[in-house]
């Protein structure tokens, strides 16, 4: 039973991870009907402008709430600058292009970045794997038994921030200017431009939004498995991707159900079967979830428009 | 034409990704340091290919990816290996030159790369690789081709299987999961352990099996085995299962990017008794890694820094001179090797492949700084190992096991 409750709360915080990732992809989806498959590797970018800001804040950084602070802004901003230029020079040229010739840009995008950070020149990294400075310092915030669950404290505070954030994001999409902006963008950008709409300046600030939403999300990962490569963020774009396909891609609140369920599949197969099913599952899962619903668990089948 | 434009944009970005995988493997010229990018050609001065006045030997290692460590650190020792031959003399007046290749810790790349050394830079000996996976898919291509191949520490049994042209330098992985077990029963006098392996790395299951059958015939008990896939970074999971099990040690036969992340998170769900594993944690990126929490952990290893034999002592002043920093087991192995290769060049008829095999494999009683090498008629050396203990940014030697 213990065991099963610590499974749950592992689950549940590597799920909030996802859920931070899994929202980018839906926002960008639901403006642009684009699967930005450069998201992930934005991500592994924050998180290594996280790690070069921890340094060049000294080893003071730990525990200071300011120091915290201080990482995320400079990665969140680098981030949402970064994914700026790619939307201004990468996509945004493509936009007329057919959907296919947009995505493939996003997956050249993603190589140049994952696969461009393990050169060893200049600022960029090298390949090898690095351990993440603990920025958070490790507490343990509530211990059952004989430390039979430990719940830490980072896992409550990525919770927390993951909630914050989603329910930020449903009322910027709902309840504001520029979310009503975004939705008329979503429905149709041409006729929306028609109306007065400034469609390119919205486009560029959702993919900013997403961007910056990605580093906050990297860090959080780094800072939970304590390390940081070039690499990462295909693997966890990939899942998160998937998540926000199970959830109903372009559905906010779906993309953060759908990442917390994909957690927990994985935490459970892990902890009760073997790692080697996890992919396995995670992916049966969505299948399954795409046969009985197609549009996701909380998405609709939109016809396409002709 | 809409609908082709896009065709065309996806088979120019596989056509792209394509050329870009072949470009990647940096040749080393001479014994010079890799410099990335370097045509493949042969260059002008000094570097022809074999038959002139020149030798030249290739190298295949993980220069990228997450065994970067264990590539450069082969290749340094090769190098010195063969400048102090050129030194002095060289082989029978020829001097000798060194190609490397980089393969990004994939064996399909190894593969490429050996078949590249073969046909287009026809090289005499192959050297290589660190990780077994990759000597595997090395050793194919070498048989089939008639060139020997020497891996420093490939520890898989089923490299040399692979055909009398693949020797190794090193103990096998039998061996070291024997002497794990025999140290964790014996000198750490455990009962019940766990063990956590790399189900992706047939190296990691080659010492599970061995560890797990020695430990229980010694008496002791294994409580269970979790598998964890290499590249992974959360492995909660599987270490709050084992935690249940309550433990008195866990068994970890991984490579050291895996490993210290695991010993972080060890600690963090509340599991305090020591890791124990193999030469894969041997790198220094295991300190930065792993933390405090891999300290007081042990693994089994090829040999020991603290070793005060003058010869061990000399190689690593020497290679402090060269890298400034301390040899690893790898870099003494790199070494090893390469002098192996060259001792057997000068034995040999000719350079033809089948005669450097017979020269190769009468090493007997050869003074490496890893140990005495004998090849046996299975093509491995036999060897004895070190237990090392992981202290703070350096390693501990506490004892030696003979086969």
């Amino acid at each position: 039973m213990a065991q099963l409750l610590q499974h749950l709360i592992n689950g549940l915080a590597a799920g909030t991870i996802y859920a931070l990732v899994a929202l980018g992809y839906t926002m960008v989806y639901g403006v642009l009907k684009l699967i930005n498959f450069a998201h992930g590797d934005v991500m592994m970018v924050g998180v290594y402008m996280g790690y070069a800001t921890a340094f060049a804040l000294g080893r003071e950084v730990r525990g200071s709430l300011l120091g915290v602070a201080i990482i995320f802004a400079v990665a969140m901003l680098g981030c949402g600058l970064l994914g700026f230029l790619i939307e201004r020079f990468a996509y945004r040229p493509l936009r007329e292009k057919p959907r296919l010739t947009a995505l493939i840009t996003a997956i050249g995008i993603s190589f140049a970045l994952s696969y461009g950070f393990q050169l060893d020149i200049g600022f960029l990294p090298g390949a090898s794997p690095r351990a993440f400075p603990e920025v958070i310092e490790p507490k343990e915030w509530i211990v059952i038994g004989d430390r039979d669950v430990v719940v830490w404290n980072w896992q409550v505070i990525s919770l927390a921030i993951a909630v914050a954030l989603m329910v930020g994001l449903q009322y910027l999409v709902f309840r504001t200017r520029f979310g009503r902006a975004m939705r008329a963008v979503s429905w149709d950008h041409r006729v929306a431009a028609l109306m007065g709409i400034p469609t390119d300046r919205v486009i560029a600030l959702t993919f900013m939004l997403s961007s910056a939403l990605a580093a906050g999300a990297g860090l959080l990962y780094a800072i939970k498995d304590t390390s940081v490569s070039p690499l990462m963020g295909l693997y966890v774009g990939l899942k998160a991707f998937v998540a926000a396909v199970i959830g109903g891609i372009g559905h906010v609140p779906g993309a953060v159900v759908g990442a917390l369920v994909l957690g927990l599949v994985e935490e459970f197969v892990v902890g009760y079967a073997a790692s080697t099913w996890r992919d396995a599952v995670a992916f049966g899962f969505l299948i399954l979830v795409l046969l009985v619903k197609p549009g996701g668990l909380f998405g609709r089948v939109a016809a396409e428009k002709v | 034409m809409r609908r082709l434009a896009p065709m065309l944009l996806a088979a120019l970005a596989v056509l792209a990704a394509a050329c870009e995988k072949k470009t990647q493997p940096a040749p080393t010229e001479g014994a010079q340091t890799a410099q990335q990018g370097q045509p493949a050609t042969p260059a002008p001065g000094g570097d022809a290919p074999a038959g002139s006045d020149v030798i030249l030997l290739g190298q295949v290692g993980a220069l990228t990816g997450g065994q970067a460590t264990f590539g450069i650190s082969t290749r340094n020792g090769i190098e010195m290996a063969i400048k102090e031959a050129n030194a002095a003399g060289g082989v029978n007046g020829k001097k000798l030159a060194i190609r490397v290749y980089d393969n990004q810790s994939k064996p399909e790349e190894a593969a490429q790369a050996a078949t590249r050394l073969i046909t287009q830079d026809k090289v005499v000996l192959i050297l290589g690789d660190v990780a077994s996976s990759n000597s595997l898919a090395m050793a194919e291509k070498a048989q089939a081709a008639g060139v020997p191949m020497i891996t420093p520490s490939s520890t898989n049994p089923t490299v040399t299987e692979k055909g009398d042209f693949i020797f190794r330098i090193c103990f096998i992985d039998p061996f070291q999961g024997f002497v794990m077990a025999k140290f964790a029963r014996e000198d750490l006098k455990l009962s019940k352990v766990a063990v956590l392996q790399d189900n992706k790395s047939a190296y990691s299951i080659g010492l599970t099996d061995v560890f797990n059958r020695k430990f229980t015939e010694m008496g002791g008990k294994v409580a269970t085995t979790e598998s964890y896939s290499q590249g992974d970074t959360d492995y909660r999971a599987q270490l709050t299962a084992i935690r249940k099990t309550q433990p008195d040690g866990i068994y970890v036969p991984g490579y050291y990017s895996e490993v210290g992340i695991i010993a972080r998170q060890a600690r963090e769900v509340g599991l305090k008794v020591p890791l124990m594993g193999g030469d894969g944690w041997d790198s220094e990126k295991l300190f930065e890694l792993g933390g405090t929490a891999i300290q007081g952990s042990y693994f089994s290893n090829h040999y020991s820094p603290d070793n005060p034999d003058p010869r061990v002592q000399k190689f690593i002043a020497d290679y402090k001179a060269a890298y400034g920093a301390v040899p690893d087991a790898l870099a003494a192995l790199g070494f090893d090797a390469a002098r192996v290769a060259i001792e057997s060049l000068k034995r040999a008829k000719d350079l033809t492949g089948p005669s450097v095999r017979d020269a190769i494999a009468q090493t007997k009683d050869f003074p490496g700084v890893a140990g005495t090498i004998t090849l046996d008629n299975k093509r491995n050396a036999v060897k004895s190992a070190v237990v090392l203990k992981v202290g703070d940014g350096k390693t501990q030697y506490v004892t030696t096991i003979n086969p």
